[in-house]
């Protein structure tokens, strides 16, 4: 699959603006995958690592085991290993599993890592209060770009 | 997409053993003191519909964990028991009366914890045994309720539970009671928060699976107040519900609301057939 890069110059200012793709607005294909980066720009995989092993941002490592991240405890078995994850999906699948797994996979335990309505008594992150205002998604657009950028590292 | 579904399931039985989690002997028994045996296994009641078997979380823990157990004197939830034995005796509240004035030795309380929450048909509810107690201490001894999974309490639990170890959880679902157990079963069921995890996901669908650090159990309660290593003191059921809760990134309900109250009736219902076996070790 070639990447489409939605990348748009603004005129007059002088820089670079891109276009990102709300949770809402996202266009998903048969399986669930998304063609286009969400943020309008590639993924950094350096980036992509620091979330999955945040516990606080993606927490991948709570639900999987990945072997290239084998200095970062500790490794969980709800989801499958994610070793030659890379191999086995294409760009587009992977950034459809992690913005929105249930699109991929129905029912699945993994949360919607791009998702900001629907929620069924939606928290204030890890205080057990209620959510204020509008709803920020787990990970931002560049974040799950990052985060697919560094699952397609995992090739062998 | 390159790979079908069935290959990914192929991918997730190979999985290695994950790294550094501390291992647990899923096989142990448990018998405490070296005479009392406490049943940790028992065929999943018929309406736990998908579970065959019930298992308490201790089978869970790691063996040094497991260990605490096996021993009074070992197991910390103990100190707690005696000093909810010490409120057992004492005079409080206008009345001037005791638990022991109206109950006897607290030994006689034997299998009434294995019964609870319950409905009562003077107050019209389902009671967990923290609402008895605090019923005894306003209606019956004029004395101030105790705060809601707090240490008063917790030790009061302990002591119940502990004279109850070794029988089997037993609580009635149906009747009036009904209700809040149907109540009970939705609130297990429903994905909340951000994350959109229920209880059943991490604690049906998963458990024997490691989350991070952790290895899942069935989540059940018979163990209950269970004294944490990580907080070193007794903790209830409804704390831990609001625990649990807060970790799906969701708003969770009040310790003591009507929902947690319906909760534990469910909950404790899926281990019907287990044994008390409260003040339990956990991590
Ligand atoms: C609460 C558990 C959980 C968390 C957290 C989680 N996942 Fe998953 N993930 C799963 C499960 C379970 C599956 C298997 C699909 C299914 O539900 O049938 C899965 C599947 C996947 C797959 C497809 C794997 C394959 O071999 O085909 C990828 C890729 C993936 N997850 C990436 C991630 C990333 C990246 C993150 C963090 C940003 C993450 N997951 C967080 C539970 C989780
Ligand atoms: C994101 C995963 C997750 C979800 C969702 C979850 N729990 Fe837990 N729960 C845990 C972990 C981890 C532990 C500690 C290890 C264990 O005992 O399973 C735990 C422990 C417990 C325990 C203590 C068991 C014991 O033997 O001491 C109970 C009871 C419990 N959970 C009930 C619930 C209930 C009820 C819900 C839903 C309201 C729930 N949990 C939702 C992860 C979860």
């Amino acid at each position: 699959m070639k990447r489409t890069i939605l990348a748009a110059a603004v005129a007059g200012m002088g820089t670079i603006a891109f276009a990102e793709t709300a949770p809402s607005d996202i266009t998903f294909g048969e399986y669930g995958q998304i063609e286009a980066s969400l943020s309008g720009q590639p993924g950094d995989p350096a980036a992509g690592l620091e979330i999955m092993v945040a516990r606080g941002k993606g927490n991948c490592i709570a639900c999987h085991q990945v072997t290239a991240l084998e200095e970062y405890p500790f490794h969980g078995e709800v989801g499958p290993s994610l070793d030659f994850v890379g191999e086995r999906w294409e760009e587009a699948d992977l950034r459809g599993i992690v913005a929105s797994a249930k699109m991929t996979f129905p029912e699945s335990v993994m949360p919607s890592f791009y998702k900001t309505e629907g929620f069924i008594r939606a928290g204030d992150g890890y205080t057990g209060r209620a959510a204020v205002g509008d709803i920020d998604p787990i990970l931002t657009a560049q974040e799950i770009e990052d985060v697919v950028a560094y699952l397609m590292t995992l090739t062998e | 997409m390159k790979r079908t579904l069935t290959s990914m399931g192929a991918v997730c039985l190979a999985l290695a053993v994950p790294f550094g989690q501390a291992v647990a002997d899923e096989d142990a028994d448990l018998v405490v003191n070296g005479e009392l045996e406490i049943t940790v296994r028992a065929p999943a009641p018929a309406h736990v519909e998908n579970l065959d078997e019930i298992t308490s979380g201790w089978v869970y823990r790691s063996t040094e964990t497991q260990a605490f157990q096996l021993d009074d004197f070992e197991n910390p939830g103990m100190i707690f028991v005696d000093s909810g034995l010490e409120s057992w005796t004492k005079v409080e509240g206008e009345a001037g009366e005791s638990c022991a004035s109206c109950h006897g030795d607290a030994e006689e309380m034997a299998g009434v914890s294995a019964t609870y929450p319950k409905w009562n048909d003077n107050a019209e509810e389902v009671r967990t045994l923290t609402m008895q107690i605090n019923a005894c201490r306003t209606e019956q001894m004029g004395a101030e309720e105790w705060a809601y999974d707090k240490s008063d309490l917790l030790n009061m639990t302990a002591l119940l539970a502990s004279v109850s170890r070794g029988m089997p959880v037993n609580v009635a679902i149906d009747g009036p009671a009904q209700a809040a157990w149907e109540q009970g079963r939705d609130l297990y069921y429903t994905r909340t928060g951000l994350l959109e995890l229920s209880c059943a996901n991490c604690h049906e669908d998963n458990y024997g699976n490691n989350i991070r650090a952790d290895h899942l159990s069935q989540g059940q309660i018979n163990g209950f107040p269970t004294y944490r290593l990580k907080n070193a003191r007794l903790n209830g059921v409804h704390s831990r519900f609001r625990g649990c809760v807060r970790d799906t990134r969701a708003e969770t309900y009040a310790v003591g609301s009507p929902e947690f109250v319906a909760l534990e009736l469910y909950v404790a219902s899926r281990g019907n057939g287990l044994d008390v076996e409260g003040p339990s070790v956990r991590n």
